[in-house]
């Protein structure tokens, strides 16, 4: 096997022999549990004593979903942050470094080795979390999003960007550090992506192009608003186009699926941190 | 350049305004046990790092095993052949023992049909053949460096760099290791142990060098170092006289003091200092010990 397989591999036997897999399961089990006994009292809410009617149960589970999916996508950022802030910067701190890259391995494949390892985890929960979470709201309320593909990938994605964006700080500064510069820059993200909402909503020229700023340096907001568009049913897309730009500020909504130029630009971006990533690590003393 | 197991040229490394190494050439030829000797803090450290690629020469040139640090990929084959134990010695406490080898085996690229009995003897080796299945986190510090030894020896090395190797032993795996050492040599290995413990270099080492303020202020084997033994003549009368022939010397008022000079010849040097026009009051001859040595090189920068 490769230098760089036998690194991912150590790298997914660590998260697991830290149970760190094991929790995450156990508490993503018990959240779909609990957020599908809360979509199966949908359809017995009533209106003046009228039990409300299956098209509304639906809308009203398809924009609940948009927010348990919100509250998945955070635990895969948070997650994603924690494991790949520390995954270089604790092996050069404790001195595993030393005996490992005098080994006939390149810092390059130590890198993309850490990085498969992680991706591999990040897509596995994404996979598992958001699979599930759709199953048992199908199950409880008959109810499926429009496009569930689409979003699992823009899920993926979102925590792809934020595990590259990690490993990347990792070279250079502690696990805690690097952990607390990503979740801060991954939230003025989120608030970028409002920020440029508004812009949109009032016409300000300044606000909007703070918005793209944003996304195009952490592009984390602007995949998850893709993904969120994943998740809209038609109806809810015609109902806020009615409302007029002024839905653009919302956060949990997406008035337009992402635009190609921007996915490519992701793709980029990602490529880039990787290739960042192992130039800093390469550069770097032991 | 020639078929020496290590081989520098002017190897420099400053990290910022601090030289860790200055110009360090040498060449230790296959086959060697070399002790690279000198007080905490004088570079022997940098030096590994710098052949191993874990660190960045400022300049200068190094070869191992015949690959160059400025050949990457050259390198990077010629690593399965090196076998090495930092001096800061931590492997994956979650762990076991036979796992941390199993993953240096690995990455070694020892054919897997293999790693079961190179774990096997290297366990052996270093004494750990009970503690193998058990977690690094529960081993000691000195059963760590145990297995950092263990490891540095998967897949038969040529070339086994060992940095202060014993540094968490008690007395009895001191001993061990010096056992290994010897093992090691009778096996045809090359090994280049960093230290600062004088007696650890004087019973393994076929030759030394000894490392102060990152430059080399002394090589050689023991008999070159510890050349013959030193003795002071108290003297008057004596002009400029060249008794290079006798050795080192070196005058301080009216003492002379002839370092590396055979006993034996102590009573020719006193008739030649005669025959110069010098009155010799005193003659104290001493034995010179590594101690000694060490402390005259060091003291002498």
């Amino acid at each position: 096997m490769s230098a760089t397989l036998v690194i991912a591999r150590l790298m997914l036997r660590e998260v697991m022999r830290r149970r760190l897999v094991v929790a995450l399961i156990a508490l993503t089990l018990l959240a779909v549990a609990l957020t599908a006994w809360g979509f199966s009292r949908i359809p017995t809410l009533s209106v003046r004593g009228v039990q409300i009617p299956e098209v509304q149960a639906k809308l009203i589970a398809s924009q609940l979903l948009i927010l348990v999916m919100f509250m998945f996508s955070n635990v895969l950022a948070l997650s994603a942050v924690f494991v790949a802030s520390p995954a270089l910067s604790a092996d050069l701190e404790s001195g595993i470094a030393l005996a490992m890259l005098s080994r006939p391995i390149s810092r390059t494949e130590y890198v993309i080795g850490k990085w498969i390892g992680l991706a591999v985890l990040v897509i596995a929960y994404a996979v598992v979390a958001a699979t599930l979470e759709l199953l048992a709201v199908n199950a409880v309320v008959a109810y499926l999003p429009p496009r569930p593909v689409e979003f699992l990938l823009l899920l993926i994605a979102e925590g792809l960007v934020l595990l590259t964006f990690g490993l990347l700080l990792s070279t250079r500064l502690s696990g805690m550090v690097g952990g607390v510069i990503a979740l801060v820059l991954f939230g003025m993200a989120w608030l970028g992506g409002i920020v440029g909402g508004m812009g949109a909503a009032f016409d300000n020229e300044l606000l909007e192009r703070v918005g793209t700023a944003t996304k195009l340096i952490l592009p984390t907001d602007g995949l998850w608003r893709g993904a969120v568009y994943a998740l809209e049913p038609a109806a809810v897309l015609a109902g806020s186009l009615g409302a007029g730009p002024v839905t653009a500020a919302n956060p949990f909504y997406a008035a337009t699926p992402p635009p190609v130029a921007f996915l490519l630009w992701c793709a980029l971006w990602l490529l880039g941190m990787l290739a960042l990533t192992v130039w800093s690590f390469s550069r770097r003393e032991i | 350049m020639t078929d020496a197991a290590i081989e520098t040229v002017d190897l420099a490394k400053r990290y910022g305004g601090l030289t860790a190494l200055a110009g360090l050439s040498m060449s230790i030829p296959r086959g060697d046990v070399f002790g690279f000797l000198g007080p905490n803090g004088a570079g022997k450290t940098t030096a590994v790092k710098l052949l191993l690629g874990l660190a960045h020469p400022t300049s200068g040139e190094a070869r191992l095993l015949g690959a160059s640090l400025s050949d990457p990929r050259a390198h990077r084959e010629v690593r399965r052949r090196v076998g090495y134990l930092p001096e800061l010695f931590r492997y994956q406490g979650w762990l076991t023992g036979r796992e941390v080898l199993g993953l240096h085996v690995e990455l070694l690229g020892v054919p897997r049909e293999r790693w079961g009995n190179e774990i096997d003897r290297v366990l052996l080796f270093a004494g750990l053949t009970e503690r193998g299945g058990s977690r690094v986190s529960t081993y000691s510090k000195g059963m760590q460096q145990r297995l950092g030894l263990a490891a540095a020896l998967l897949g038969r090395p040529e070339l086994v760099m060992l940095d202060e190797p014993t540094s968490a032993l008690d007395p009895v795996g001191r001993h061990d290791v010096r056992e290994i050492i010897r093992a090691l040599k009778e096996e045809g290995m090359t090994v280049f142990l960093n230290s600062h413990l004088l007696s650890e270099v004087e019973q393994v080492c076929d030759r030394v060098a000894i490392v102060d303020h990152g430059r080399i202020v002394a090589s050689g084997t023991f008999a070159e170092l510890l050349a013959g033994d030193t003795v002071r003549l108290l003297v008057t009368s004596l002009g400029d006289a060249d008794l290079s022939r006798f050795g080192r010397s070196d005058r301080e008022g009216d003492w002379l003091t002839m370092r590396g000079i055979a006993a034996a010849h102590i009573p020719d040097l006193v008739a030649e200092v005669v025959r110069l026009g010098g009155r010799v009051h005193a003659v104290q001859p001493t034995h010179e010990s590594l101690e000694d040595r060490f402390l005259d090189l060091l003291a002498e920068r």
